[in-house]
């Protein structure tokens, strides 16, 4: 049964998606336009970084190689959600302008819904911006690349991706009870992606606590980045902690499905 | 005149209704404050005059940034996405045959939006920021008034951008192109994502000239205590002269928009 | 199937409680319980239709929304072709078709061809059956000016119809309109309820429908119910709810000039004059004819018209009935 419905859930997903995939093509320049433009904002978020550089040779003991792999691999990790799950931050105004409704009449998972509903292909564009400037830190970072920290750099994309997937979920549930609060969300989502873009050693240390045991943002590319880069950990875990990053993405992914589930309950048993 | 100001104080209660979203806004804007003072810190902590400011200067930079984000529709917003959409259904023309003027109309509606996002979204987090860092706020209560005076000069400034971008919807199919780049460039050159006088050389010179320096560099260096005497004059002449030019090209565009209308019958 | 075919939708003793919590004073808030279904029990069998009506928040949604699926009762028992809507949605969710008249169940920014297509593919449609039911819908909506016209652009009529046809395409056994001729133009209405009419006869499906327009359910429904404040009031046929209410229909004439009220006709009374025009008041179930007739050989006649009575009207004296 719980196969079933993933299974649905999948097909439902991509079937939304490709529909809105073909009506954006349908206007291509208003695509191309839009989708410039997602490339440009992302372009210039980074440009604080090459303008801040422009003045210093480190920020936290961190270079511009350094930093421009944690960039790159934060941005990556949230380009992939973004554009999956981007959508879901309008679970809120479904609730308050009653389109919800309209969802739950239809023989597919809602959480499948309201993921693909509006796919914005345009997303694409902070994907591109963080794999480019993922291979350029790859170019110029001076590390020794044996196997386990080849192979924790696509893992520690895909945890990070499925740790913000989890919180854009998760988001999108808290706002069954409070529809108006989407803004919320972004806090944690965008507010997120910016700290990670930053080394560990920028904030204070409660900070990094906070973000590894109560909301662990840190799993995204913080602790897996460190032991690539061959860097201590700022509160004392040991080097190998980088590697619990699936495990994290996982009972990331697990809470937040539950999440879901209870925000979906509360919304068909007081239907606001 | 009556009429504006009951527009101005309807749309400041039709704002002050979404208690959750404002909440949810202050929230937001304080975590990112947060976030961006850390990383100033780290900047200034190598650079400690950087820009000419010191770090005081630099965290009070952040908090106000976050504090006029809203007020200043430096994100977009407000009532842009409105007004699109009464052009692209056509409801415009109704608009355009009522006794009163379309710009000055959606100003009102937009002050009274930016005055309640000063004081719901603007307030709080400057008051986090004050608590936990150091922030280099003036003590004369004049500096206080110029600084209001210059904020509310760089939300009319702010207003005329997004009308000249909102009437892009009159031939444009969709709006939402112009909006994303009209965000891009209000945050880089306001110098939200950084303060212009850290930006080097021709480009930071070329930003300080541009109309968004007004919507946020501008009241930040007021506050700051950057301008002085003639220098603060000048610091109002430049947000004044570039907020006339603005609303004038959107009266402009607005009358070419309502031919268009007329021709086309909406 | 044949088990169920008696009792098709079945409600037993459903209610469904909202705990709403109101602002009182700066922070506090009151919570307080309200019944918005309280105790309905009803059978409709397989092929009926039924005409669901009664004052706005009298319980009508809610009651469509426990039947679809989307709110899960508080108490009772419900089943709709023997299913728990509530416990297996998406299950139910293939033999149902749904019609909300204030919001489209269509995607807001396709065109209804990419729209139906998604439906296709969402209810697993078999590509014969896809092919015909649109064709049908096509015809007898007059659709096909619009297959390439995304949602928003489309008048509330031409929507609604759209929507229409998005429901019907996976022939479900079951369709609940909720306000479906609401905001309408005349020609728009007269085709969807021929169009329902035909779907009813043909396929045998079993509709629910809320409604304030009472020529929607004397023209589709076998069967009305009066529903107010989470209680079924009346259950039974549209003349039987014009018997018990005590409804009038309202004869409008225009004379030739202004003249006194007019007088001397059986069965009718005037109950107001305007100018020229004049108003008469009758037993919704009897006949217009005679009363027209007798008007027309004693007054100069110029035009007339036959006003039907208002629900609002009905269940308004059904109560004062019973009360008084």
């Amino acid at each position: 049964m719980a196969e079933s419905q993933l299974y649905q859930g999948l097909r439902a997903y991509a079937l939304i998606v490709g529909m809105w995939v073909r009506s954006t093509m349908a206007y291509r320049t208003s695509f191309v336009i839009m989708a410039l433009g997602n490339l440009a904002i992302t372009a210039l978020d980074f440009a604080v970084i090459g303008l801040m550089f422009s003045h210093v040779d480190a920020l936290g003991g961190f270079d511009l190689a350094e930093v421009t792999f944690l960039y790159g691999t934060s941005s990556t990790a949230f380009g992939l959600t973004d554009l999956a799950f981007g959508s879901m931050e309008r679970v809120g105004r479904r609730v308050r302008d009653g389109t919800m409704d309209t969802l739950l009449v239809r023989p597919v998972p809602v959480l499948a819904q309201v993921a693909a509903d509006r796919f914005a292909l345009r997303r694409v564009g902070r994907i591109i911006q963080g794999v480019a400037l993922l291979g350029w830190s790859l170019a110029h970072l001076d590390v020794n690349w044996t196997w386990d920290r080849v192979l924790l750099l696509p893992v520690m994309l895909l945890s990070g991706a499925a740790i913000f997937a989890a919180l854009f979920v998760a988001g999108a549930a808290f706002q069954f009870w409070a529809s108006d609060a989407a803004e919320v969300q972004s806090a944690f989502t965008y507010g997120g992606t910016t700290m990670l873009q930053f080394p560990p050693t920028v904030f204070t240390t409660e900070l990094v606590r906070a973000v590894t045991f109560v909301l662990p943002l840190a799993f995204v590319n913080w602790f897996p980045a460190l032991h690539i880069l061959g860097r201590p950990n700022p509160i004392g875990l040991p080097d190998g902690i980088g590697f619990a990053a699936p495990l994290v993405a996982v009972a990331c992914c697990a809470l937040a499905g539950l999440a879901w589930g209870a925000g979906l309950r509360a919304y068909r048993s007081t239907g606001s | 005149m009556r009429l504006y100001t009951a527009v101005v104080a309807s749309s400041f209660r039709r704002y002050a209704t979404y208690r959750a979203a404002t909440a949810a806004g202050v929230f937001t804007n304080t975590v990112f404050g947060f976030i961006v003072a850390y990383t100033y810190i780290a900047l200034w902590d190598q650079r400690p005059h950087l820009g000419g400011y010191d770090l005081a200067q630099a965290m009070t930079f952040v908090w106000l940034g976050q504090a006029l984000l809203a007020a200043s529709a430096l994100m977009g917003g407000g009532f842009q996405e409105e007004f699109q959409e009464r052009i692209r259904s056509g409801d415009v023309a109704v608009d355009l045959y009522r006794p009163v003027d379309l710009q000055l109309w959606w100003l009102a509606g937009d002050v009274g939006r930016a005055i309640f996002q000063l004081l719901g979204r603007g307030i709080v987090p400057m008051i986090f920021g004050a608590l936990v860092f150091d922030l280099a706020l003036p003590a004369s209560p004049l500096t206080w008034l110029c600084f209001l005076l210059a904020v509310a000069l760089g939300i009319l400034v702010s207003f005329a951008l997004r009308y000249l971008v909102a009437l892009t919807a009159f031939w444009l199919l969709d709006g939402a192109g112009a909006n994303m780049i009209s965000v891009v460039l209000s945050l880089f050159f306001s110098g939200m994502i950084l303060p212009l006088n850290v930006f080097p050389g021709a480009l930071g010179e070329t930003a300080n000239a541009l109309p968004w320096a007004a919507i946020l560099q501008v009241p930040a260096d007021v506050l700051l205590g950057e301008h002085q005497g003639a220098g603060l004059v000048g610091a109002f002449a430049f947000q004044v002269g570039w907020a006339i030019a603005l609303l004038a090209a959107g009266r402009l565009l607005q009358s070419a928009a309502t031919r268009k209308v007329v021709v086309q019958g909406g | 199937m044949a088990a169920n075919d008696a009792a098709f939708i079945e409600l037993d003793a459903v209610e469904k409680v909202f705990t709403v919590r109101r602002r009182a004073g700066w922070m506090r808030r009151e919570r307080h319980e309200v019944r918005a279904v309280d105790g309905i029990s009803f059978q409709v069998p397989r092929g009926e239709v039924v005409g669901y009506i009664g004052p706005n928040g009298a319980g009508k949604s809610t009651t469509i929304k426990m039947l679809t699926g989307i709110l899960v009762p508080s108490g009772g028992r419900l089943r709709v072709a023997g299913i728990d809507p509530s416990k297996e949605r998406t299950r139910l969710a293939r033999r149902m078709g749904v019609v909300f008249g204030q919001r489209t169940t269509l995607w807001w920014d396709l065109p209804l061809r990419d729209s139906y297509a998604l439906v296709r593919r969402m209810y697993r449609i078999p590509d014969d059956r896809y092919r015909h039911n649109l064709e049908r819908c096509v015809e007898l909506l007059d659709l096909a000016e619009l297959l390439e016209v995304p949602v928003r652009q489309l008048s509330l009529g031409q929507r609604m119809r759209g929507d229409i046809a998005a429901a019907l395409l996976h022939d479900p056994d079951v369709l609940y309109l909720d306000e479906p001729t609401i905001g309408l133009d005349v020609i728009s209405k007269v085709k969807v309820r021929e169009f329902l009419r035909e779907v009813n006869t043909e396929q045998n499906t079993t509709v629910l429908l809320t409604t304030h327009d009472l020529t929607d359910i004397e023209q589709l429904c076998q069967r009305v119910m009066v529903i107010d404040h989470g209680r079924v009031m009346y259950d039974g046929s549209l003349a039987g709810l014009h018997a018990v209410g005590e409804s009038e229909r309202t004869l409008v004439v225009d004379l030739e000039r202004e003249l006194p009220p007019i007088e001397g006709v059986p069965g009718a009374r005037t109950v107001r004059v305007d100018g020229a025009r004049q108003w008469l008041a009758f037993p919704a179930a009897a006949s217009a004819a005679p009363i027209v007739a007798a008007v027309a050989a004693a007054y100069p006649l110029v035009d007339l018209s036959v006003r039907e009575p208002d629900i609002e009207d009905v269940i308004a004296k059904m109560y004062a009935e019973r009360s008084g």
